[in-house]
């Protein structure tokens, strides 16, 4: 359509100068900044979905008469990414600043649904964040799409009740947990150590970034795709094996059956994030002071690794008027020592800054209150997370995952397991070369 | 044509029918024909990416011509969904139909006592949207947090999970058929209201009992409404999606694309890929139109054989 053509081309001229503009101001900073600075006050709007996250910005909004923020709640993630880039198709609708999850960044900024705010951060703030942490706002690049604001490192959560009356011991090999697996399935065969969950993709993800596994790599001009390497085939063959000897339970988490599982003690472990006592809390409330956490079990005890699953950062959209200001406000929300303690305390998250971390955790979760070591061990696990970076199409690979996983858990075969691996890369590459991205 | 064109009392006469049917275009314009008409421009076009795909004017939208469509026709998983949906039709429809007719017979026979009670609780379910009573299932079949399970663990039977990768299919027909029963019952129940119940009184002078009086006139005079509510069954069946995605949560064996409009919203919504969305579900409805239309045409003479 004409009309359609005319207003892209437009669009693109204004990128243009955009970029001009922005070169112009890289060289004498400051006087051009101060310049594009209105003079009345700006109002932000931010979609999240972290609770309370109103009463965490409301401390800024007090001292910042200025600037202030608007807290627009969403539910979940995916709806709001789905809100988002329908907003940025049409062209208005979207918020100044959004939360996004770390495995969404790439596909938001190959739809140009998030700005590059390096140029307004304070150059020492990539110093607060783990450096795999930051590299998923990078992506590698020098453009930064967001600030870091929790991660979910990955440990072992286990019944410590049920560990003591088996006499289990608690795993810190995965061949130890396929033996600990074994002998309780072997005392009582309602009971699973844990469950091969094929609907939750960023759980496996977890288990194969623990392995060494990333998916997804840019090489220069173009992107290289690698869900079949060696050590996601390696995590894939691993639980196949457990769920096709029977084990380990092939039924998917978060649902009424597994709810009833963590309740009645038949499911007795959870691989999951530093979030999942808030999880527990919710879903098993009768068990409270029965958990306890422990690291992931280890490939290699020499070299400790864990994964992520989750997280998330907060960006400044591509249709915010105001990018310098919500960009000073993100700084605030996800390194100032005090609103890291207000996300802690007040919102409950993990938050992904090293300084204030200690200050904001010192506390273990209510849930959690016998396990005085929780944040301890958390933050010694969260320094062991290995680099994995996520691609502009994570939902095709995500949705292939449930697809092909599904089948296999179901089948409870070992041999199926790794083909549903071999099926991912096969529907992401050939995703991405027929879209037309440049791949290797 | 007119003797006196001129004249205002017959202009206001030819605008009057305009005017009437203007909302009823209005409408149809804009919220059937325009959105068709966008799906069917959005369906010829795709999405073209550079390089990494990073960044401003890296994606551009471009002429795809009929490769949407190709790619449709010739997806497995497409196709997979086509022949699910086609199996789940053998189930439902002639259980829903068979079961409605049942019922209104049933409740139309003469000695039939509760008649308003029990044609309210069957045409309840209906009234219950789709999701919901999905939900309510999904417990139902689910072994730890279902009663029925329990029941069947007490009697010591051991039943297998309907939704393993065998029974899931019946198990998203059960919802169907039960949804579906109560409407279709009403439909037929009031075509044979429509009945003389002279005709009635002939028959059973004749020596005619109930059942043949059932077999012999009833269902011959609603055969035009069991037509009518097989095209709507129809219908239903080729746009299955509420039930199967509210219960994909709770097992592994309903994919993302077990229906074929569910392989429409991954594609739309997961894949964030509106152009293929586009092209498939115009096939979908395509295929809708002929087959409902080509049932139609088949059974013309019997199915309006009243009105002629």
């Amino acid at each position: 359509m004409r009309g359609h053509r005319g207003f892209r081309r437009a669009a693109l001229a204004a990128g243009a100068v955009l970029l001009l503009a922005a070169g112009c101001s890289g060289n004498d900073a400051s006087p051009a900044a101060d310049a594009g600075r209105p003079a009345e006050n700006v109002e932000l709007t931010f979609w999240t979905w972290a609770p309370n996250m109103d009463k965490v910005v409301a401390g800024w909004n007090a001292k910042h008469p200025e600037i202030q923020v608007t807290v627009n709640k969403q539910d979940g993630g995916d709806p709001a990414v789905t809100k988002l880039l329908t907003a940025i198709k049409a062209g208005s609708g979207a918020p100044d600043l959004m939360q996004a999850e770390y495995q969404k960044i790439p596909t938001l900024v190959s739809a140009d649904a998030l700005a590059d705010i390096s140029q307004h951060l304070d150059k020492g703030v990539a110093g607060h964040f783990p450096e795999t942490v930051w590299n998923s706002v990078t992506l590698g690049s020098d453009a930064v799409y967001g600030v870091p604001q929790d991660s979910g490192p990955m440990q072992f959560y286990y019944r410590a009740d049920i560990f003591k009356q088996l006499g289990l011991t608690v795993p810190t090999t995965w061949e130890e947990y396929a033996q600990t697996a074994k002998k309780l399935h072997a005392a009582d065969p309602k009971k699973y150590l844990g469950t091969f969950s094929a609907n939750d993709p960023g759980w496996f993800v977890g288990l194969a970034q623990q392995a060494g596994a990333s998916w997804w790599g840019i090489d220069g001009e173009s992107w290289s795709v690698s869900v079949d390497d060696e050590a996601t085939l390696k995590v894939a063959d691993y639980w196949g094996g457990l769920v096709e000897s029977g084990v380990i339970d092939n039924k998917p988490m978060y649902t009424p059956e597994w709810n009833a599982a963590l309740n009645n003690g038949t499911q007795v472990g959870w691989l999951s994030a530093v979030w999942a006592p808030g999880v527990l809390e919710g879903n098993a409330a009768a068990t409270k002071g029965k958990w306890q956490m422990a690291p992931m079990p280890q490939w290699d005890k020499s070299q400790p690794a864990t994964g992520n699953w989750g997280g998330s950062a907060t960006s400044v959209t591509s249709q915010s008027k105001h990018p310098a200001e919500a960009a000073k406000f993100i700084e605030w929300l996800n390194t100032s020592p005090e609103a890291v303690d207000a996300l802690a305390k007040v919102s409950g998250i993990y938050p992904a800054d090293q300084p204030g971390q200690s200050a904001a955790l010192s506390a273990p979760p209510a849930f959690f209150a016998n396990q005085t070591d929780f944040y301890q061990v958390a933050a010694d696990t969260a320094k062991t997370a290995r680099s994995f970076t996520f691609g502009p199409n994570v939902n095709v690979a995500y949705s292939a995952y449930t697809d092909q996983f599904g089948k296999a858990a179901e089948s409870r075969s070992r041999a199926a397991f790794t083909a549903a691996v071999r099926a991912m890369q096969k529907t992401t590459l050939d995703n991405l070369k027929s879209s037309g991205f440049s791949v290797k | 044509m007119s003797t006196s064109p001129t004249a205002p009392s017959t202009r206001r006469r030819t605008v009057a029918p305009y005017a009437f049917l203007a909302p009823a275009v209005l409408l149809f314009g804009a919220f059937l024909a325009l959105p068709i008409g966008y799906a069917v421009y959005l369906s010829l076009r795709t999405v073209q990416v550079r390089g990494l795909g990073l960044g401003k004017g890296s994606r551009e939208e471009v002429w795809a011509g009929l490769s949407n469509y190709s790619k449709a026709i010739t997806d497995p998983d497409f196709a997979a969904s086509v022949l699910r949906v086609a199996a789940y039709g053998v189930l439902v429809v002639p259980a829903m139909l068979g079961l409605a007719l049942l019922f209104a017979l049933l409740l139309d026979s003469p000695r039939a006592r509760a008649t308003k009670f029990s044609r309210l609780a069957i045409f309840l379910p209906y009234a219950v949207p789709a999701v919901i009573s999905s939900l309510l299932w999904g417990f139902l079949y689910l072994p730890s947090v279902s009663p029925l399970y329990f029941v069947f663990g007490k009697l010591g039977w051991d039943v297998p999970s309907v939704l393993g990768s065998g029974s899931v299919i019946y198990a998203v027909a059960n919802i169907a058929v039960w949804g579906g029963v109560g409407f279709n019952m009403v439909v037929i129940y009031t075509a044979l209201k429509a009945i003389p119940t002279e005709i009635y009184e002939a028959a059973k002078l004749d020596g005619c009992s109930e059942v043949s009086i059932a077999w012999r006139i009833k269902v011959p005079v609603v055969l035009p409404s069991l037509i009518m509510t097989f095209v709507f069954s129809l219908i239903a069946t080729l746009q299955v999606f509420a039930e199967p995605v509210t219960l994909r949560p709770l097992t592994n064996t309903i994919s993302s694309t077990w229906t074929p409009l569910m392989k429409v919203y991954r594609d739309a919504f997961t894949r964030d890929d509106l152009y293929s969305a586009a092209a498939t579900s115009v096939v979908l409805a395509v295929a809708t139109f002929v087959l409902s239309f080509g049932f139609l045409r088949l059974v013309q003479n019997r199915a309006f054989s009243q009105e002629n």
